[in-house]
């Protein structure tokens, strides 16, 4: 799983059919410190996730297609948390 | 899934079984605000509505298969729906 931070929501009303009634947010990645990483994605949200805040990312087709009970959905991203604090143990180098 | 727009089509004359008469459109991947970021790809259209000029969002990889019909198909970008609205607050794209 990766860390994200909600940027923003997608509106659609032509799509696959897997998508019809499903939420998808446009997750920006971040670091463990809450820096952005350069990067996004579109994931459809299972728990609730709103604009600004932190959350957990499955990026993976198999676990994204179990959480969202289908077994043959073109999915691969999945809001599956939503992180409430990251505790960073600095290792001293 | 990452954000694309849709910059032309290719029509194949030879295509591998299972992706007969399946839309094969250019799409320039989109960073988060709209703007292009990233080497064009062909992406297979799973909504058969998307048009030039349009924001989309895709699939890459195993799970683009998995958007078409018959899924067992050998491409590994597929559009799977066409943004109505993207709103992403500070980075609102060009229209």
């Amino acid at each position: 799983m990766i860390l994200g931070r909600v940027a923003g929501a997608i509106h659609s009303t032509i799509n696959h059919p897997f998508y019809n009634a499903r939420k998808l947010l446009v997750v920006e990645k971040i670091d463990p410190e809450g820096l952005p990483a350069g990067d996004y994605l579109i994931a459809v949200d299972v728990v609730g996730a709103g604009v600004g805040e932190r959350v957990l990312v499955l990026d993976e087709g198999n676990g994204a297609r179990q959480v969202l009970s289908s077994s043959d959905g073109p999915v691969r991203s999945v809001v599956v948390g939503i992180i409430d604090h990251v505790e960073l143990t600095r290792q001293a180098s | 899934m990452l954000l694309g727009r849709v910059i032309g089509a290719v029509v194949p004359c030879v295509v591998c079984e299972g992706l007969d008469g399946t839309p094969m459109l250019l799409v320039q991947p989109l960073d988060m605000a709209g703007s292009p970021k990233g080497r064009t790809v062909v992406a297979a259209d799973s909504t058969r509505m998307a048009g030039p000029g349009e924001i989309v969002y895709y699939e890459s990889g195993r799970e683009a298969a998995l958007a078409l019909e018959p899924a067992f198909v050998p491409v590994d970008h597929a559009i799977v729906g066409i943004v109505d609205g993207l709103h992403v607050p500070g980075r609102e794209p060009a229209p």
